[in-house]
């Protein structure tokens, strides 16, 4: 693989388009899928062939407005349908070239304003199996350009240029993070992507890898080569079968093509990748664990230093970052660091791929500058709450965050920001909740996912976690007194303090951040016994829910 | 490398200590007779930092470090005791004693536990957090020892010594959370398992009652851990 054979390909796939004046894109992420795309995209090849129109029925991966599947898109016309059935396929493929199908119309309003593509360039126009359409949208130019005209130094620097910062949860800068993995001797490095999207309320990881999967590989051999790794594993969680089906087949694609493998690019730089399958824990997204868990060991956390960067894989220099951080470096390397730097707020580059979901009009995967407020995305993408209730709260962050109220909905988003407001920016999970969400017992399910997902090595996350998630379970039922709540904060403080990993030491951020902004919800269950959006049984003669927990 | 170049000077409370540069924090600080309470770690084994009991405040750092697994550096101010930290400790403490059924007096390793010594040394004189009372089992299908899980801290040691040092590897952790449990080969009672030596390592190294030998009681259930670093030394030895 050269440039001109790049270039060959890409030249290729162009002329395939060409010969159709049409193109019907049927979304075949998880969401469409579940609701039969695959059977709107047989219907509507089987329409194409007979109507006499020179179109092409593609298969693609998200759109983005999931609430609306399954979607279609028609392009050149860039027509968007929602919710569509097989029966609509005759008049879809009649529509080509006049007026589009009106009651299909998404009434997506405002959904994609402010939207700014780079992670989602290529969803709803490449088929995520085809590895030439990647080509032919761009994808790969990063990586041939890396090999034959940049040095490693050079491509680190263009990354460090760019402000890019990890899109797991933590934003540590990824420049910083190559140099320092590059400068680590070693004779055998690795590359990890952390695919175990574990977060509730989170799809953004699984949407790339179904919708774009070669993006995350291109990412990757352009850090291996930058680092000097020959050897790369891709941590996915086997919850994401369909995640799992087009990784495989994109490398198999990828390596056919030659950019995975032996001397890529006619150079001396060799690189493969493996996928390695998560069982379902979510400890397993905390690099430490992650790496023991490829290892084939129990997959739990371990004291850092020594980072992964010194000592991960089997004990060589390994670096490991998330799969939205792999995806953003193809168009760095491509349009270099500097247009990446210009987007974003000072501290924060870029744009952030979010997953809204809760009590929202419009749910679904958005790509936003950084630095829009949660106003706008909340209620400008997304609509805003539904069904005549009021907006109460937006949880950021996953497990690891924390709830926002209505005043801080004029925050610009950033990792900082986020931080100092008592959130986190996380993977990109962001809940959306209405006046009928009762704070307390928001905090009691994430502390139940953390009590659930704790590895029990540390004794303060183990055994606390089941401490305060009681403590909150006492609140709910209206059986809890001022000491408890004075109890259950001495524990978010010893536990967030004391704990081995991040998920031990994050654990108590919803309770904390609830406590910040909604007190008197607290207060409300312990002095008054009543729940104030009326989610909660207060004192009702019912099961103690904590029996369950018990050992 | 010379000699000097491997000696880091820092102070712990205060007090102004050499050590290499190849010590932790704890054993440095326990040369020099500076106490650190400590529960997973055993001197012979590798270190975990699980029982986050170690940890100390050091100068600069943004959390707080566990000093069984903290290298001394040059001009370190580490800082053993304070207010906060015995008060994390204490709760650590109390979290240890509430999530199984550690009820001292009728207990095979009462006089002869360390999470009893730690209870005294750290000055808890009752548990505020609730009890949580779990029902859990107890094997003794071994001809010579017995499991209680009711005593168990999921220190590891036992499955530390059982890997690192008999080289058997019949212990092992299942389940996550607090239901993990430590189990003999793939949760095979004890007595059953094709792998266990009878060696009675993991009982000698285990801090409370869960590991203990039968017949045995009172004054006469002290353990003896304190093989592990003869034979570290002794196996180095014989190493080319």
């Amino acid at each position: 693989m050269n440039v001109e054979e790049l270039q060959q390909i890409a030249a290729d796939a162009e002329e395939k388009r060409g010969k159709f004046d049409y193109e019907v894109n049927v979304c075949m992420g998880t969401s469409c899928l579940a609701q039969h795309s695959e059977r709107i995209r047989e219907a509507l090849a089987k329409e194409a062939e007979g109507c006499g129109k020179r179109c092409h029925v593609r298969r693609t991966g998200c759109m983005g407005p999931c609430a609306a599947g399954p979607m279609v898109l028609v392009e050149p016309a860039g027509t968007l349908y929602a919710h569509v059935g097989e029966h609509d396929a005759k008049d879809i493929l009649e529509s080509l070239g006049r007026e589009p199908v009106a009651r299909l119309d998404p009434r997506l309003g405002s959904y994609f304003e402010g939207q700014h593509f780079i992670v989602l360039e290529n969803v709803g126009h490449i088929d995520p199996e085809n590895v030439d359409e990647y080509v032919g949208r761009g994808g790969y130019e990063a990586l041939v350009k890396a090999l034959t005209e940049m040095n490693p130094a050079s491509v680190i620097e263009q990354i460090s240029k760019s402000g890019l910062r990890g899109r797991g949860g933590g934003g540590y800068p990824t420049g910083l993070k190559w140099d320092t993995v590059a400068k680590v001797k070693g004779a055998q490095k690795y590359v990890i992507c952390n695919g175990d999207e574990g977060d509730p309320g989170a799809f953004m990881d699984r949407s790339v890898l179904e919708s774009d999967p070669q993006r995350v590989i291109e990412g990757m051999a352009i850090a291996a080569y930058a680092i000097g790794a020959t050897k790369g594993y891709i941590y996915v969680r086997a919850e994401y079968p369909l995640a799992v089906q087009r990784l495989t087949v994109a490398l198999r694609e990828a390596r056919r093509r030659g950019f995975l493998g032996n001397a890529i690019c006619e150079t001396t730089f060799s690189f493969d990748i493996d996928i390695r399958l998560g069982a379902g824990a979510f400890v397993c997204g905390e690099e430490t664990a992650l790496i023991a868990s490829i290892e084939g060991k129990r997959g739990t956390p371990r004291p850092r230093p020594p980072y992964p960067a010194v000592s991960g894989l089997w004990g060589e220099p390994t670096l490991i970052n998330n799969v939205e951080t792999f995806a953003n470096v193809p168009p760095i390397i491509r349009k270099g660091g500097e247009w990446f730097s210009s987007m974003g707020t000072a501290r924060s580059k870029g744009t952030k791929v979010f997953a809204l979901t809760g009590k929202i009009q419009r749910t679904g995967l958005v790509e936003v500058p950084m630095g829009m407020t949660l106003r706008q995305i909340i209620f400008g993408i997304g609509g805003g709450v539904p069904d005549g209730h009021k907006f109460k709260a937006v949880q950021t962050g996953g497990p690891s965050g924390g709830c926002l109220p209505e005043e801080h909905l004029d925050l610009s988003i950033s990792y900082d920001a986020l931080i100092s407001a008592g959130s986190m920016m996380g993977s990109g999970g962001m809940i959306v909740m209405d006046d009928t969400s009762c704070m307390v017992s928001v905090a009691r399910f994430f502390m139940e996912f953390c009590m659930q997902e704790s590895c029990g090595k540390c004794v303060p996350c183990r055994a606390g976690t089941v401490q305060m998630y009681e403590l909150l379970t006492k609140i709910c039922k209206g059986e809890a007194t001022h000491r408890d709540l004075d109890q259950l904060t001495e524990l978010c403080e010893v536990v967030g303090a004391t704990s081995l990993c991040g998920l031990g030491q994050t654990a108590p951020n919803p309770v904390l951040s609830t406590l910040r902004y909604f007190r008197h919800e607290y207060l409300a269950h312990i002095e008054e016994k009543r729940c104030p959006a009326g989610v909660c049984a207060c004192s009702a003669a019912e099961k103690p829910v904590a029996e369950e927990a018990r050992v | 490398m010379s000699a000097e170049a491997n000696i880091r000077t820092l102070t712990i409370d205060g007090a102004d200590i050499s050590a290499r540069a190849d010590q932790t924090i704890l054993e440095a600080a326990r040369e020099h007779n500076i106490a650190i309470p400590t529960l997973c770690h055993l001197e012979g084994l590798s270190e975990v930092g699980a029982c986050r009991l170690c940890l100390v405040e050091v100068k600069g750092a943004r959390r707080l470090l566990p000093a069984c697994v903290t290298r001394v550096e040059e001009g370190m101010e580490v800082t053993t005791h304070s207010a906060k930290i015995d008060r994390y400790r204490q709760m650590i403490l109390e979290l240890f004693f509430a999530e199984r059924n550690h009820v001292c007096s009728v207990c095979v390793a009462n006089g002869n536990c360390e999470l009893q010594n730690l209870a005294l040394e750290l000055g808890m004189t009752h548990v505020e957090i609730p009890y949580q009372y779990p029902q859990l089992p107890v094997d003794a299908s071994h001809p010579r020892f017995t499991v209680d899980h009711n005593r168990c801290v999921l220190c590891t040691r036992c499955v530390r010594v059982c890997s690192e040092i008999e080289g058997a590897n019949t212990w092992g952790v299942m389940g996550r959370g607090a239901q993990s449990l430590v189990i003999t080969d793939l949760k095979e009672p004890w007595g059953e398992s094709e792998t266990c030596t009878s060696c009675g390592k993991c009982v000698q190294v285990c801090p409370t009652g869960a590991l203990f030998e039968k017949g045995r009681a009172g004054t006469r259930t002290a353990k003896h851990p304190e093989f592990l670093p003869y034979l570290r030394i002794m196996r180095e030895g014989d190493q080319p």
